[in-house]
């Protein structure tokens, strides 16, 4: 339905034959079709087919996937984001690369199921080999600097371990000096566990683990004793959100922040309250919206040329993405969330702003 | 019919405000029961109806390349016609009404869905979701009673140019997918100098790119491609008799929704400040059922349970026989009349009306149909005092 893009320059014989093919399908595209025998030739939605499960821990999985033929490969440590239709609703989230080099094309993730998470037990405990999930394009920049430095210092907290791992499949035998700090709750909750033996057994990195059940969370006043030389390395973290926001007002104090990479798994939480500021992306405009009242009404009276149709929820003539944030429906009290980069359809005229959030128009 | 205002028995009139607003719960009730379970066997549904549909439009047309054999010829005219059928009713229409929004499949979206059809969906959503699903049967309001060239109810005023109107009908069921787009570009409107002239413009250009693309996929493209085997005359002639056996087919089936005999029709000014109950109460009035196969609800893209879908025209079409029951569980209850029947007698009955309305009113009154029977009143309505203003 949306025209590709022109990117792949194509001999002229292929181009008329694409212009004949479209005018056979309209008003849908030759993909269409073509999607009913292989999802994974697609040039305008990026699919991946999963290929096989590892398991990694009692509540970790590794998924090997193989992504359709627009994949453009990832730099190690980036992520792409993964669509799963649950409960016949498709749900994104991000998950790094967990993969090293690979002749085959494939690529891994790593995913640690939460509880009472809804992609991630699905992904742990639902998927099955064959099965086509959606995919983007890999994204990130908790990439390694094109000059490798000297020295580097990962510390990863639980599955933060993935993108480093990432990272390490690739590159751990160019890197000099690397110091891995790990922690997770026990022994046997450690992702890539032998494999991280393996490598500390071989000298590619000083691995220090830290089970932070028996000897508690990481306190970066201990970096001190643990790795005294961490101002002059370069660090790299990745872990739950109080770990991390630990290690940054750290490395801010000693001037450092300039030397310290951090990749964050959860948004700042939206917790859904009493209304919030609307903003338009594309009209680069605020609003202050309260919770009871429809978005639709409140830009309009403040006179932005809102898209809407029946004005109670039937037409679907009001839809915006919702980029990111969170709305509560009117009638139900329910509240849908957006993470940076969704595109969550919401109707506004039945939508009040539950938290900031940032609608495309 | 006459606009239930004006009726000397109003079959609402032993409902009070609170009864309304109470019907208005239960059905409020019955949304909320069907979205909380809608699923991964919903969505498995509607893409099955694609895959199914995709699937036998592409083997219909592969047939049609041999079509000079007359075999090839039958079976691919009656695949893409079925085919035809499905893309726009139970695929095209209820994707359009966002049923399927709620799976969050951008390709299978009410946004970005276009259909087979020479109007293009931007305009059929206007016209379709928000006027007529909106103002349904409110007269002056819905031009869906009528589409502007037919009187479909007494207090339509008649002129000399209704005499015709059962030709225009037949005319319009021929090439019903463009009697659509003209219909959706409101080219009644900009004569009566109504619409705004730069965005009729606009309307006119689309719906110009998409007849002019429909006409070349149809008519040149897939002709060209049976050249080869001497079928390019059948392959044009099967490319036709499919979208005509559509047309038919479909316009028969939107006849059905709003103008058999026992539909209601509600006056202008019944709107004005209307509850969520009062809403509902018009949409179980103002439409009508078509009893029949499981096969016979797919090929109205369930438009058969045009009741349960002008309810919920936004849940998903699947789940409206099984909500039917309970719809005609409240209409007893509330002492309402369920209107429904067979697919030749609600073709007949609102044929019968085109005919007969193409008279003026005290000439039609000869040939009024004997009344449908209306649903017994319940009891406990029989002692509440009705309902002061009947409005
Ligand atoms: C750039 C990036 C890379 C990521 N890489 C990975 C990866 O490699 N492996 C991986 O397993 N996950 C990774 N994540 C996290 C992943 O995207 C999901 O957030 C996670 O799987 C939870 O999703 P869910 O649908 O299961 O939980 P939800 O249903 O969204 O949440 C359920 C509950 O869990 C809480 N919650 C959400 N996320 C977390 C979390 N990370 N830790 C603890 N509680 C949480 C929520 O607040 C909520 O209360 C990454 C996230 C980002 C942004
Ligand atoms: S305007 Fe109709 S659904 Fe929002």
């Amino acid at each position: 339905m949306t025209p590709p893009t022109q990117e792949d320059r194509v001999p002229a014989w292929r181009h008329h034959a694409f212009r004949i093919a479209r005018a056979a399908t309209t008003p849908l595209l030759p993909e269409d079709y073509v999607d009913l025998f292989n999802p994974l030739r697609s040039r305008t939605h990026l699919r991946g087919r999963v290929v096989a499960l590892e398991r990694e821990t009692s509540d970790a999985m590794t998924v090997l996937i193989r992504p359709g033929r627009t994949w453009r490969d990832h730099r190690p440590g980036q992520y792409t984001r993964i669509g799963v239709d649950i409960d016949g609703v498709r749900m994104w989230r991000a998950y790094s690369i967990t993969s090293g080099p690979r002749t085959d094309g494939c690529i891994s993730i790593t995913v640690k199921a939460i509880t009472g998470g809804t992609v991630s037990t699905h992904l742990v405990r639902i998927l099955r080999p064959g099965q086509v999930i959606q995919m983007e394009q890999a994204d990130g920049e908790f990439v390694l600097p094109k000059v490798l430095p000297a020295k580097m210092l990962l510390l990863t907290g639980g599955s933060g371990i993935t993108p480093v791992m990432g990272i390490l499949r690739h590159a751990a035998t160019d890197l000099d000096d690397v110091v891995l700090l790990h922690s997770a709750p026990r022994p046997e909750d450690v992702i890539f566990a032998d494999e991280l033996r393996d490598l500390a057994a071989g000298g590619h990195v000083r691995l220090l683990q830290r089970h932070t059940d028996t000897d508690g969370m990481l306190n970066p006043a201990e970096l001190d004793a643990l790795v005294p030389d961490w101002r002059d390395r370069e660090t790299f973290a990745c872990g739950p959100a109080g770990m991390l926001e630990a290690l940054e007002a750290h490395w801010h104090e000693a001037g450092l922040v300039h030397q310290l990479h951090s990749e964050r798994f959860r948004p700042a939480l939206t917790e859904p309250g009493e209304g919030g500021t609307v903003y338009f992306t594309g009209l680069d405009r605020e609003l202050e919206c309260d919770g009871a009242r429809p978005i639709l009404d409140v830009a309009e009276d403040e006179g932005v040329i809102m898209p809407s149709g029946c004005r109670m929820g039937i037409c679907y003539g009001c839809v915006l993405p919702l980029r990111e944030g969170a709305v509560r429906d009117l009638r139900t009290g329910e509240v849908t969330t957006a993470s940076p980069g969704d595109g969550v359809l919401i109707q506004t005229c039945i939508s009040s702003a539950a938290g900031r959030c940032d609608l495309d128009l | 019919m006459t606009a239930l205002q004006k009726k000397e028995h109003n079959p609402i009139a032993h409902l009070s405000d609170q009864d309304i607003e109470r019907l208005g719960v239960e059905l409020d009730a019955i949304r909320d029961q069907v979205i909380s379970t809608r699923g991964s066997s919903d969505a498995a549904y509607i893409r099955r109806v694609i895959k199914v549909q995709r699937g036998l439009e592409m083997g219909s047309r592969a047939v049609l390349l041999a079509s000079r054999w007359k075999p090839a010829f039958v079976v691919g005219t009656v695949g893409l016609s079925v085919s035809k059928i499905l893309e726009n009713m139970e695929i095209g229409h209820n994707v359009m009404h966002g049923q399927w929004d709620w799976m969050r499949d951008p390709k299978i979206h009410s946004t970005t869905w276009e259909w087979d059809n020479a109007s293009p969906a931007s305009l059929w959503k206007h016209s379709h979701n928000e006027l007529h699903h909106t103002y349904t049967n409110v007269l002056g309001r819905d031009n869906d009673l009528g589409y502007g060239i037919m009187r479909v109810d007494e207090d339509q005023r008649w002129s000399p140019f209704y005499l015709g109107q059962p030709v225009w009908n037949f005319v319009n069921a021929c090439f019903f997918e463009y009697g659509i787009a003209a219909y959706d570009l409101e080219i009644g409107k900009y004569f009566k100098g109504k619409k705004n002239k730069e965005i009729f413009q606009r309307d006119l250009k689309k719906v110009g790119v998409k007849i002019r693309q429909q006409m070349t996929k149809d008519y040149v493209v897939h002709p060209l491609l049976a050249a080869p085997t001497g079928s390019w005359k059948q392959t044009l002639l099967a490319n036709y008799l499919s979208n005509l056996t559509r047309n038919l087919w479909t316009h028969s089936v939107i006849m059905c929704g709003h103008f058999p005999e026992g539909v209601e029709t509600f006056t202008r000014k019944s709107i004005d400040g209307e509850t969520r109950g009062e809403w509902y109460l018009r949409q179980m009035l103002g439409s009508a059922n078509i009893n029949g196969s499981r096969a016979m609800h797919i090929a109205t893209g369930n438009l058969s349970y045009q009741i349960e879908h002008h309810l919920f025209p936004d849940l998903p079409s699947n789940r409206y026989q099984e909500i039917a029951p309970q719809i005609r569980d409240i209409f007893n209850r509330y002492g309402l009349t369920y209107t429904s029947g067979s697919l030749p007698r609600q073709v007949g009955s609102a044929w019968m009306k085109v005919i007969r309305l193409s008279l003026p009113n005290h000439l039609a009154a000869k040939f009024a149909p004997r009344p449908r029977k209306a649903a017994p009143v319940p009891l406990r309505f029989k002692t509440a005092a009705p309902k002061a203003d009947a409005a």
